[in-house]
């Protein structure tokens, strides 16, 4: 299908794709963590893979197997052509200390709540994500929930009820628009980046 | 003059036929007692699937109407009878709180299904090990969900001990116990050696 892409990735990146492979229609590119941005970047803008569309980023725990512990998994899709790719960069010590990787927010704003479910059940910090905070658990919350190191049955106190007069909404103004919430609302401008 | 057991607290209504019109004597408390159990305003608080099926037993095919328990009131100031059902998350559980705290008194709470007795086979990070961690609970019904005829044994037990006064915990049994039935139980797992 797509493995065009693929090459296109080899021959513009070189070195940073570390391994790729296809099988079954899926086409998989290991990366470089530094270079995540960019490869996104280019992956968005180049007219040959105008990946248009961003469909998930996740991540998956490999505690005790394999030693950047993380794999950070991103599927995109590409509207125009039809094709759709899957990169995976790996990144963390065993401690689960130092998860660090790019943000993916300036490239496709969807990505945002997305990885900020990611640091919420995995801890995965994305330096330049615009809001990076829980989304699903409450911030009391101690630990990450979905790594391999985390109790199955380990339940954390219960929380009082929080009183906020003046209540965080879920999301920012750059963040997509609630219902009755008009762009008119705000100075020209404002509302995109 | 006739007699009429009213059940629970020994309470003996007499009536006395002296006119045309009549009247009984009774205990003012089991009076009240006998208005609140067939009055019970309803909030339901559902959260999950057995929504599903109390949407079944609310309907008429089962009909909770014949019980005095038809009345949904959709704010908790004007209910008596808070039905929890369903899942309460770890984060849910202070709106519940509040929720039972905006009731008025005298206020009763009915635990419809496994998950809001005990969690359930959710055992873990972000599930409620049942509510009565927060809230006290009068009836606990059992089931995944729990089939409408064993609510409404939940439904009749609490008007049972709203007549008695009683508010320990009740719990809905299964017609068959599985521990005295565990014979006839499928044995999963590995044929044991010993057979």
């Amino acid at each position: 299908m797509s493995k065009r892409v693929l090459e296109l990735l080899k021959s513009k990146f070189g070195d940073d794709i570390y391994e790729t492979h296809s099988q079954f229609g899926d086409d998989t590119a290991v990366v470089n963590p530094e270079k995540w941005r960019a490869i996104a970047q280019f992956l968005r803008d180049d007219p040959q893979c105008a990946m248009s569309m961003f469909v998930d980023i996740t991540a998956v725990d490999y505690h005790g197997r394999q030693t950047p512990r993380f794999e950070v998994v991103l599927h995109l899709r590409s509207l125009e052509r039809g094709h759709r790719i899957r990169l995976k960069a790996r990144v963390g010590d065993d401690e689960g200390t130092s998860v660090e990787i790019d943000s993916l927010v300036p490239v496709w704003k969807g990505a945002n709540w997305f990885e900020r479910e990611c640091f919420d059940m995995f801890g995965v910090v994305f330096k330049g994500h615009p809001d990076l905070r829980r989304i699903l658990m409450y911030p009391e919350f101690v630990g990450y929930p979905l790594r391999k190191d985390y109790p199955a049955d380990k339940t954390q106190p219960l929380i009082e009820l929080r009183n906020v007069p003046d209540k965080l909404p879920p999301f920012g103004i750059d963040e997509g628009m609630p219902f009755g919430r008009q762009t008119h609302d705000y100075p020209r401008g404002e509302e995109t980046n | 003059m006739g007699e009429v057991n009213s059940g629970g607290a020994g309470t003996t209504i007499q009536v006395l036929e002296g006119s045309e019109t009549g009247f009984a004597t009774t205990r003012f408390d089991a009076l009240l007692n006998w208005a609140r159990k067939y009055s019970l305003f309803q909030y339901p608080f559902i959260t999950a699937c057995c929504a599903m099926e109390f949407m079944a037993m609310a309907s008429p095919r089962f009909d909770m109407a014949r019980f005095g328990a038809e009345a949904p009131r959709f704010s908790p100031r004007q209910a008596d009878l808070l039905w929890v059902v369903g899942t309460i998350s770890q984060r849910q559980a202070p709106a519940l709180k509040r929720i039972y705290e905006q009731m008025a008194d005298p206020k009763y709470v009915f635990a419809f299904g496994t998950c809001a007795s005990c969690g359930g086979f959710y055992d873990n990070y972000t599930t409620l090990a049942g509510i009565d961690k927060v809230v006290p609970v009068d009836v606990y019904v059992p089931g995944c969900p729990p089939r409408p005829e064993a609510v409404i044994d939940g439904l009749l037990l609490l008007q049972d001990k709203i007549a008695r006064g009683d508010r320990t915990p009740a719990i809905v049994k299964p017609r068959r116990d599985p521990t005295v039935h565990a014979g006839n139980l499928v044995r999963l797992g590995k044929k044991s050696t010993a057979t």
